[in-house]
């Protein structure tokens, strides 16, 4: 019963790790870069949310209204400033700028608000630790649910902008070639600062679930990096329901992990990704067909 | 005399009188510890350490186009490994180099996988293994979790003789690795390293074995990080872990391979001792140091990615180091047409 | 009214110059033939023409403006749209998402997708398939018709007939006809002479990346034009790569 439970708390974690994974996949899919601050953008949010409520007394979910579109202009001019200039400067250049972006949002963070760790949690009441107990030992957080929820919703959302609108279709016409698509009248790097607004967006919103759920401070963006990153390598990079499989089967290792050890908690993590890369590189098309299945078939 | 005919040579007036300058320069460090004060002798430590660690990230990265945003990882095992060996008995120094070998050697395996991944994959890949490293290293009740253990068989030596000691090893570790990259520059397989990394499908039509060279590379940058680990360790005497898995030290690599310039050997060099500097005169000031080392990475890699060196190297037709070839034509008093690759 | 004066062009790939010293015009309506043997420049100078590719010396005007600086997509914006060598279609997205992109041009007129589809009977029942599962005569019906959504006044077409078995071709050429009398001017690129001669009023020829010969197809004989196209009675040329 407790190995049911935990695989379930694994897999509402595994919400939480789609919510977070999003924007990193969606950055990597269309743009073919990994944005090295996406972590500390994450965090960033949640201490913007986190200066909302504690200063002016702006709960958490209204003040992602303000929030959110502010992550996207960040991202908006994330691309034209940083992003864009980096990707002509060859393969190193995006990975070199971002990680140092992160190394300065993690110590101006530090620098404003000092070590100590914040939450949300304190500001969404009873929301924080309600749950529904199915059974004695089974139980589902209601935050939890709320945040798997909320990442099947986005992801979902997402896809429907990518695929019906014509903003979407330029977006996924630019990442595929973005040499032609300007002949079809696609303005590229217009298309490109739309997807990186779009993906701050939703780190934003991860953000928002990130402080709610447990509680940060200002270096904890790196953790969250990783933890997106690993969940979608495991789902496939690039494909967005992929990224939330990912999330599930890391969340649900780490769970299991923890178990065994406090630690194991993120060990597990760390060996269900090498063990999901491992498959995927060696057993080749074994490894293609667990991916197909796990569903990243359905390619952004 | 009949006017020569055009002839390739490899030193220049230049890369002599560098190579002589550096040789001096190795023999005034070698007496260091008899010339210098315990001050002087502790901070030119540092730098050699700081040297390693910027010539093999710039290796990886300048060389192989590989950025690896992970090398902590072998950073912390290399200390990890030292302190073990040194605990079950073998010699503190020898510790130090039979730990960096162990660890360079466990790389090799890992190459194999890593080196599948490509791009910002591999970077985050490489985290991965850092951080899944530094767990595993906690787990040892040696260590005591974050609370750390140290090299306590270091006090079995005298303050001064100790100091000296890891003088020595550390100039040795920094001038062999120098000597070790400089030689795989000069050779066949420094030619493949540069054209993999302008064009690595290109260089295996050619018939460059591109994966070998690879993993050579990512294989000695493991050990120079672990060696830079190990002496880091005999300086500091404390090992905690949290601050030798840090992904800080690649954040130090990155500064100093981006503002000394890279791919390139002098930059290694150069940016090291302005790291050595900035870390001296602004270490002090927290968290607006980072800031800095972070906008200056983000400025470098954005507007200048070559760095001093390589803003040097494009305004002088200079080269110190006789890497590359230099075509001399008869009818012409400089050397043209040289083979040195652009970032 | 001249649609497209191309002045004095060159275009580099790298130190290789592949359009040298280029001059042509097209007025409204019309359809141009260029023609020239493999490497002579024709794919490069209708890139740089919709600014694909950049221009090293030249200028090129379009309905009087100077378009030299301005990017691909405000080049398709004012009415010049590219049919690229290769197809070059979008592999992941629809037919219909392909045709559709073009809106993004910004321009409405007679070609709607519905007209599309009716000029390309073969696309109807492909609408919803991805483009990268469509034979090569459907994606060169595809590409043609991406390009027609943009409802542009001059339509660039490089190579349409690559790949595509005779009967395909002439089908895709008939409909080329049709486009004729709908009022845009072409510029085509084809290898295949007999066709390039037959559908255009005038021709161009390419030898090296400058103009070999020109004039309307009618006056130009067999023989003026083998000569052109291959540099027969030429002396061969070595030319440096320029600085």
């Amino acid at each position: 019963m407790i190995f049911i439970n935990q695989v379930l708390q694994g897999v509402l974690l595994g919400g939480y790790y789609a919510l977070i994974a999003c924007g990193l996949s969606f950055m990597f899919g269309v743009m073919g870069v990994i944005n090295l601050a996406h972590g500390s953008l994450a965090v960033v949010s949640a201490y913007a949310l986190y200066v909302l409520a504690d200063r002016f007394g702006v709960q958490p979910f209204i003040g992602l209204c303000v929030v959110a579109p502010l992550m996207a202009l960040v991202g908006w001019a994330l691309q034209r400033l940083v992003l864009e200039r980096s990707a002509r400067g060859g393969l190193l250049a995006p990975v070199l700028s971002t990680f140092g972006l992160s190394i300065i949002l993690d110590n101006l963070l530090f620098q404003g608000f000092g070590a100590d760790t914040r939450s949300l949690a304190p500001y969404i009441g009873d929301l924080s630790y309600d749950s529904w107990a199915l059974t004695d030992q089974i139980a589902i957080g209601k935050l939890a649910a709320l945040t798997m929820a909320v990442a099947i919703v986005l992801l979902g959302g997402v896809q429907i902008f990518l695929n019906r609108t014509l903003i979407g279709r330029a977006i996924r016409a630019t990442a595929e070639d973005p040499d032609t698509v300007g002949l079809v009248g696609v303005n590229a790097r217009r298309v490109n600062a739309v997807a990186a607004a779009i993906a701050l967006a939703t780190v934003a919103i991860a953000g928002a679930f990130l402080g709610m759920r447990a509680t940060f401070d200002p270096y904890a963006g790196a953790t969250q990096l990783i933890f997106a990153f690993e969940a979608s390598v495991i789902g496939g990079a690039g494909s967005l329901w992929g990224t939330l499989a990912g999330g599930i089967v890391l969340g649900v290792a780490q769970s299991l992990g923890a178990l065994v050890n406090p630690q194991g908690f993120f060990i597990a993590g760390h060996i269900a990704f090498f063990a999901v890369l491992f498959a995927r590189l060696f057993l080749g098309r074994f490894g293609e067909r667990v991916r197909i299945a796990v569903g990243g078939a359905i390619r952004t | 005399m009949s006017a020569s005919k055009a002839a390739v040579e490899r030193w220049t007036p230049e890369s002599r009188i560098a190579i002589g300058a550096a040789a001096v320069v190795l023999v005034v460090l070698a007496i260091g510890p008899s010339i210098f004060s315990a001050n002087a002798v502790d901070k030119l430590t540092t730098l050699f350490i700081y040297v390693i660690l910027a010539l093999m990230w710039n290796a990886l990265v300048g060389f192989c186009g590989l950025v690896s945003i992970g090398q902590q990882a072998f950073f912390g095992l290399g200390a990890y490994a030292a302190i073990r060996l040194a605990n079950s008995g073998v010699g503190v120094y020898p510790s130090l180099f039979l730990g960096a070998l162990i660890v360079g050697a466990l790389s090799w395996p890992l190459s194999i996988v890593m080196l599948r991944l490509k791009g910002g994959e591999f970077a985050i890949g490489m985290w991965v293994v850092a951080e899944l490293a530094h767990l595993i290293v906690n787990l040892d009740t040696l260590v005591r979790g974050e609370t750390g253990t140290s090299l306590i068989e270091l006090d079995a030596y005298s303050s001064a003789s100790r100091r000296a000691l890891t003088y020595w090893c550390a100039l040795a570790a920094m001038t062999g690795l120098l000597a070790i990259v400089f030689r795989l520059l000069r050779s066949p397989l420094g030619a493949a390293i540069q054209a993999i990394r302008d064009n690595d499908e290109a260089a295996e039509s050619v018939g460059v074995r591109v994966v070998s060279a690879k993993r050579l590379v990512f294989t000695l940058a493991a050990f120079g990080a672990a060696m830079g680990g190990a002496l880091w360790v005999a300086t500091a005497l404390t090992f905690q872990p949290k601050a030798y898995f840090s992904p800080l030290w690649t954040a130090y690599m990155i500064f100093m391979a981006l503002v000394g310039g890279l791919g390139t050997f002098e930059g290694a060099i150069l940016g090291a001792v302005i790291f050595f500097a900035i870390d001296t005169w602004f270490g002090a000031m927290g968290v607006w140091y980072l800031v800095g080392l972070g906008a200056t990475a983000l400025i470098f890699a954005l507007l200048f990615p070559r760095g001093f060196w390589g803003w040097f190297e494009d305004r002088t037709s200079l080269r110190l180091l006789p890497i590359g070839y230099r075509l001399r034509l008869p009818s012409l008093n400089r050397a043209t047409a040289d083979r040195r690759p652009d970032t | 009214m001249t649609l497209l004066q191309v002045d004095r062009l060159e275009a580099r790939h790298g130190q290789l110059k592949a359009v040298r010293g280029v001059s042509l015009t097209i007025e409204s309506g019309e359809t141009v033939a260029l023609i020239g043997a493999n490497g002579a420049g024709k794919t490069t100078l209708l890139r740089t023409i919709a600014g694909a590719h950049r221009i090293a010396a030249g200028r090129v005007a379009f309905k009087g403006e100077d378009i030299s600086s301005r990017s691909p997509h405000a080049r398709a914006a004012l009415g010049l749209a590219l049919v690229p060598e290769g197809r070059r279609l979008f592999a992941r997205l629809t037919v219909e998402e392909n045709l559709q992109l073009a809106r993004s041009a910004g321009r409405t007129g007679a070609w709607t997708l519905e007209a599309v589809m009716d000029a390309f009977p073969n696309l109807k029942d492909r609408r919803r398939a991805l483009a990268g599962t469509l034979s090569g005569g459907e994606q060169q019906a595809t590409a043609i018709g991406r390009a027609l959504m943009m409802n542009p006044e001059l339509l660039l077409l490089d190579e349409v007939s690559l790949g595509l078995s005779p009967l395909v071709v002439d089908r895709l050429y008939a409909r080329l006809e049709a486009l004729k009398s709908s009022g845009v001017a072409m510029l085509l690129v084809e290898q295949d002479l007999n066709r390039a001669m037959a559908t255009a009023s005038r021709a161009i020829c390419m030898l090296e990346g400058a103009v070999a010969i020109e004039g309307p197809t009618g006056s130009l004989s067999r023989e003026q034009v083998t000569e052109a196209y291959f540099g027969l009675n030429k002396s061969p040329r070595a030319e440096a790569p320029s600085p």
